[in-house]
């Protein structure tokens, strides 16, 4: 089995690829709203993953050795959907049923959507279950990793940590967690509430492998996915640092736009924005916490 | 033939079969060399205990997480409801020393709200065997049905002999037109001790042993609450959510009005000490059920 096939390659494909992505993301920002500066900062991540890393394929979920990927942030999903619809797995027009009751494409993941592995959105359960895939596959004996893409602000949460110590105890270095390091969680800063840092060095005392990559740049990531795991015996931890709301200035790294619920107008000055043009003027009502 | 033979066993038959614990190897301590890796202790860590147990399920496997029942599904509720339940997956909860079982332990060990907040998760199945023997006779059925699963485990022994189980029916032990004690777990003995005292006195007396709370066998309450002048709920249970309140749903769902008695714990922790003493004390002896039930109204 092999990476999806007619994948992109050069960073310039995955760029335009990630393009691709964020405008979709943007376009699910409006009646009713999603977890925009949330996904924006994971579709980089997203996209490497499924055109240069994960051995999945729609048709082959079935395949006893495929890989798998995790959402434990959750929030995130619409970079999830977006990926999925530009790599050809969901038909695009699918998007247009997003918050309806028609269909289970909401705020967070349905495992019932060809993609999605599991449900997520209570933080902190993934590293958990992904732990558990990892065991069978060790039990079985397969060359299937499992990555679990947890967000910053998740890492408050004590059973990732758990899950951490249980998984550096059984030597699973099948299993990779790439953290979003966008360096907000949801309303605030997490250095202004409840500081992280230093990450490296404390994923390393839970007994995991660790490198520090720049979360929008391909050739790193090419660089750190190659090379998992990163040391036998151990379980890989990637911590990408991204920025929120990557690809649209006006909302980037912003307190205040973490959810996003905007007019149809500014989505589409927003797209604008990202492929470059002015930078879009927004009015709708900021920092709607869900 | 006991619990960890059992699951040995079982085990050994069924390769999807997983053993799991949070550290509490005590009646399961001979099964780590028999099932190799597919013993997993992780540690005094109920979440991770949980999710992995997803993970595992999902894969295709059969996990048995065996833990005290309060750090089982206190500790890990919301992991229980939220990767297990949402998911449906055929997890099987071990739940050791329930209710009046953790004996002195005190109030942190005392897991007398389990029933309620496991039949509350959607899909969930909630077991109460009486004795050793029930549970073995039962567990078979609990572990081969694609639901996930709740099981207030037991090892006492008494000395009655159950009927074959089947999920979701009472064993109806005696029916009796003047009262029926709706009885499950450790109480059962106590409850059958009571009914013969109460058969002295010259009542007809009725005894269910519950085994199924969820799914519970409405027909086996219905007919008790029609030929029975009143139904006795006993359990080590707080009031709230446990068999009380299941009678009471189903009696109100089937339009019947009966006179319903609980015997329960009522809006507190009970008196931590060892077993014999903590039934004396709550007022769970057979004596005490008997006393407590013969102020008959009907008399």
């Amino acid at each position: 089995m092999t990476t999806v096939s007619s994948s992109p390659s050069t960073p310039a494909e995955l760029a335009s690829l990630a393009l691709r992505v964020r405008e979709h993301i943007l376009r699910l920002s409006t009646d009713g709203g999603c977890f925009t500066g949330a996904s924006l900062s994971c579709a980089d991540l997203f996209v490497f993953l499924y055109t240069r890393f994960l051995r999945i394929r729609p048709d082959g979920l079935q395949d006893p050795e495929r890989d798998y990927l995790l959402l434990s942030k959750g929030h995130d999903v619409p970079a999830l959907y977006a990926t999925l619809v530009e790599l050809g797995w969901m038909p695009p027009e699918r998007l247009q049923n997003h918050l309806k009751t028609n269909d289970l494409i909401y705020w967070h993941p349905n495992r019932h959507i060809p993609g999605v592995e599991f449900h997520s959105g209570s933080l902190g359960h993934l590293p958990a279950v992904g732990l558990g895939i990892a065991l069978d596959i060790r039990l079985r004996g397969g060359p299937n990793r499992v990555v679990v893409v947890t967000g910053d602000g998740e890492l408050d949460e004590g059973s990732v940590w758990e899950a951490l110590l249980v998984a550096s105890a059984y030597q699973l270095d099948n299993l990779i967690i790439v953290v979003d390091r966008n360096h907000f969680q949801a309303n605030v800063r997490t250095e202004e509430l409840i500081p992280l840092e230093p990450l490296v060095p404390k994923f390393e005392a839970f007994g995991c492998a660790v490198e520090r990559i720049d979360g929008h740049d391909f050739a790193q990531m090419e660089a750190a996915f190659s090379r998992v795991p990163f040391q036998a015996g151990k379980p890989s931890v990637i911590v990408a640092d991204t920025v929120r709301g990557k690809g649209v200035p006006s909302i980037e790294a912003r307190a205040d736009r973490w959810f996003c619920n905007f007019t149809h107008e500014e989505v589409e000055a927003l797209v604008r924005e990202l492929r470059g043009e002015a930078q879009a003027h927004l009015t709708s009502e900021t920092l709607t916490v869900r | 033939m006991n619990y960890q033979e059992l699951i040995r066993q079982t085990a050994l038959n069924d390769e999807r079969i997983i053993v799991m614990t949070a550290e509490n190897r005590a009646v399961l301590r001979e099964l780590p060399p028999v099932l190799g890796p597919r013993f997993l202790d992780v540690g005094i860590a109920e979440q991770t205990l949980i999710g992995a147990a997803a993970g595992l399920a999902l894969r295709g496997r059969i996990p048995i997480c065996h833990a005290l029942a309060p750090f089982l599904i206190y500790r890990a509720y919301e992991f229980v409801r939220t990767d297990v339940g949402i998911a449906h997956l055929p997890v099987k909860l071990s739940s050791w020393i329930a209710g009046f079982l953790s004996e002195a332990n005190g109030p942190t060990h005392q897991a007398i709200e389990d029933v309620a907040l496991m039949r509350a998760i959607p899909g969930m199945t909630v077991f109460c065997p009486a004795d050793e023997a029930d549970m073995l006779a039962m567990l078979p059925a609990i572990w081969a049905s694609p639901d996930p699963a709740y099981v207030r485990l037991i090892v006492r022994k008494t000395d009655y002999t159950h009927a074959p189980f089947e999920i979701g029916k009472a064993e109806v032990v005696a029916q009796g037109t003047d009262v029926t004690l709706l009885v499950y777990g450790l109480l059962f003995d106590e409850a059958r001790q009571a009914a013969r005292l109460l058969e002295q006195e010259g009542l007809s007396v009725g005894l269910i042993n519950m085994r199924s709370l969820k799914p519970v066998d409405e027909a086996a309450i219905v007919r008790a609450a029609q030929e029975s002048k009143r139904l006795i709920t006993i359990e080590d249970h707080l009031l709230t959510g446990g068999l009380y309140s299941i009678v009471a749903e189903v009696l109100l769902k089937h339009r019947i009005t009966a006179d319903v008695q609980p015997l329960a714990l009522e809006e507190r922790w009970f008196r931590p000490a060892l077993l014999p003493d903590v039934l004396a004390f709550e007022g769970f002896t057979a004596e005490q059920i008997a006393r407590r039930i013969t102020l008959p109204i009907w008399v």
